[in-house]
């Protein structure tokens, strides 16, 4: 497996609690929370498949059907 | 050795989890979901070996073959619904934690059920 993901998801999150501090101190509330929402979803989608991988690896692994 | 680049890695995002704790704490929660997955799927192998063993020593021993794939169906069930709950209560959320090892503790007592009636079965016959 990849340890890169972890890094990814770690600089994902800080990058945007910056865009947001600056978004907000910049009084675009709307914006800010958008921001949030965008990186949310999109590190969302990574963990969903990496969730699906290991609930595939363990039901192959442990006989689960 | 396969141990200390795990212990790192664990090291490692203990850290980021700890500093993104204070900044974003749900991406936290998706760092901590993404490192049990990469430290549980660098033990998948030895974990199958030594599955394969058994399972060959319960067929060398003439064991009944589904006595085996329901105590190995146990095993991942509870393996699968500790990572939810232990997630669940990372997130500060105990109330679906308990509810998500209630339901694994409902599937495992059903899956336990033909074991228990084969054991049933057999005090029967015993009696006289």
């Amino acid at each position: 497996m990849d340890v890169d993901l972890i890094f990814k998801i770690a600089g994902m999150g800080m990058v945007v609690a910056v865009l947001h501090i600056v978004l907000s101190k910049a009084g675009k509330e709307e914006y800010a929370y958008l921001t949030t929402l965008v990186g949310i979803v999109i590190v969302l989608g990574i963990v969903i498949n990496l969730v699906s991988s290991l609930f595939n690896n363990v039901k192959v692994l442990f006989r689960l059907y | 050795m396969e141990i200390f680049q795990i212990i790192g890695i664990g090291i490692i995002a203990t850290i980021l989890i700890v500093i993104l704790k204070s900044v974003r704490s749900d991406f936290a929660i998706y760092v901590s979901i993404v490192t049990g997955i990469i430290i549980f799927s660098m033990v998948i192998h030895h974990l199958s070996y030594v599955i394969d063993t058994i399972r060959d020593l319960s067929r060398r021993a003439n064991l009944e073959i589904t006595y085996f794939s329901t105590i190995l169906k146990i095993i991942g069930t509870a393996y699968i619904v500790e990572f939810g709950s232990q997630i669940s209560r990372d997130a500060g959320q105990n109330s679906i934690a308990m509810k998500i090892e209630l339901a694994g503790k409902i599937i495992i007592m059903t899956l336990a059920i033909p074991i228990l009636m084969s054991l049933m079965d057999l005090i029967i016959k015993i009696m006289p």
